[in-house]
């Protein structure tokens, strides 16, 4: 297999950017995911009334549909009832829509991992709802979910190479693009699974090692 | 009239093509799955060896099949390998193979991760009773590790069928493209279309999910 080097280095820079976009999408997306994940972990664990089946419907709905037809809908089908959002908004909410609900359930299972009776030991001590969960609950819960939440980081980077289906110029796309254009395949694929590999390696190789010394840092039991 | 983008729904057979475009999908996941267990499950017992030249291999081609994503994975069976090989693999074709690869990684690991949560003692008691390695493999080990994986198994193939929606990318008809379609179709009569057929595709892939995952829910809450 020939490989054209003058291929690839001309079309570098493209790459970079594209990366670039990727990226972007996915920090947006994972941040907003964290943020409306934890909330509805919240909400499910105290049980508080409408949100709660308001947060079931939300999750239920998010995991049992791709990405790409949540996309579909935010950029095809929102317009028609006024709701204009550009390409990249509509990337970034529909990975938070889809991320969300995954956040949710591994920062819900670090909550329901706490034993009842620290609870029933904490309200003998008087310290109230919000203590209890910022002084209790949430550190000994982070624990357990960070390995959730790192799998959930990894496979939405992953996910988000389906955004080159609303025409954005992502990593994915420019590959496309580029075979159309020069039949470089080779070359252009090459260039797709390095980038991929340079965003997604060392993010895989923090989240083995954080997850291995949470597991130290087992509390309780 | 605003809000008649319902009524393209209707119209004509344009209900039974988004159907039929969703069974495209369906199929290749469910192909995929059903060629992915067998697969998956050698593969697993493969993960198990304690050779370090067996163990290299699986974990490389583990790790590479789940770093990537699936859409690249696709893009380098759909376009690479024509090119690399002279082959020229239909749409088709080259995702039931990317899909068939993935499971089996996904489906492998799952094997594993059975196979290695049986403690020890388990072998040794069964040895003590006098059992052989086949006898303790079909008589204790399996149906555990079987409990196990149903529920998990269950739950790749939702995993399967909402990542199969990728193939429109490498240009299969399926349930969006045929969407598409019908929405250009009644661009100018029924310009609300987008939204009313996006938001039936988006119903019926929650709608082919939905009940497997509370099927893999409710078995894991029996077995496990």
């Amino acid at each position: 297999m020939q490989l054209n080097w003058g291929f690839m280095e001309k079309y570098l820079p493209m790459y970079i950017d594209a990366a670039i976009l990727t990226v972007k999408i996915a920090f947006g997306g994972i941040l907003f995911s964290l943020i409306t994940g934890f909330i509805c972990a919240i909400v499910r664990y105290y049980k508080i009334p409408i949100l709660n089946g308001i947060a079931i419907v939300y999750i239920e709905l998010s995991r049992n549909t791709p990405l790409l037809v949540q996309l579909f809908f935010l950029y095809f089908g929102l317009p028609k009832i006024g709701v204009v959002l550009s390409a990249e908004a509509c990337a970034i909410i529909g990975v938070t829509f889809l991320g969300g609900s995954y956040m949710a359930e591994s920062i819900r299972s670090g909550f329901e991992s706490i034993d009842k009776v620290q609870l029933e030991s904490a309200a003998s001590l008087d310290l109230g709802p919000w203590l209890t969960m910022k002084e209790v609950v949430f550190p000994q819960a982070i624990a357990v979910s960070v390995p959730g939440i790192c799998a959930n980081v990894i496979f939405l980077i992953k996910e988000t190479s389906v955004v080159s289906g609303i025409a954005l110029a992502d990593l994915m796309y420019v590959t496309k693009d580029l075979i159309g254009l020069y039949y470089e395949t080779d070359e252009a694929l090459l260039m797709l699974v390095i980038f991929y590999l340079i965003i997604l390696l060392p993010i895989s190789i923090i989240a083995s090692v954080l997850e291995r010394r949470l597991r130290y840092a087992g509390f309780g039991d | 009239m605003q809000d008649s983008g319902i009524n393209v729904l209707f119209m004509g057979s344009n209900f039974l093509r988004l159907l039929e475009g969703l069974c495209v999908t369906l199929r290749i996941s469910l192909i995929s799955v059903i060629l992915s267990i067998p697969l998956g499950i050698f593969f697993g017992i493969f993960m198990t060896l304690k050779n370090p030249f067996s163990k290299a291999i699986s974990r490389i081609y583990l790790e590479f099949i789940r770093i990537m994503p699936q859409l690249v994975l696709l893009f380098i069976a759909y376009f690479g390998v024509t090119r690399a090989f002279g082959w020229s693999l239909s749409a088709d074709v080259s995702a039931t193979v990317v899909f068939v690869l993935w499971g089996t990684a996904e489906m492998g690991d799952l094997v594993r991760g059975a196979l290695i949560s049986i403690p020890k003692n388990q072998y040794d008691s069964a040895f003590a009773l006098g059992m052989t390695k086949a006898q303790t493999f079909i008589h204790i080990v399996v149906p555990q590790t079987f409990r196990r994986l149903i529920p998990l198994t269950i739950n790749l193939t939702t995993r399967m069928i909402k990542t199969t929606s990728l193939v429109v990318l490498i240009g299969i008809t399926e349930v969006l493209k045929v969407g598409k379609q019908i929405i250009d179709a009644n661009r100018f009569e029924y310009p609300s279309a987008a939204l009313w057929v996006y938001g039936v595709i988006f119903l019926l892939y929650f709608l082919a999910c939905w009940p497997i995952s509370v099927m893999a829910k409710k078995l894991e809450k029996r077995w496990g």
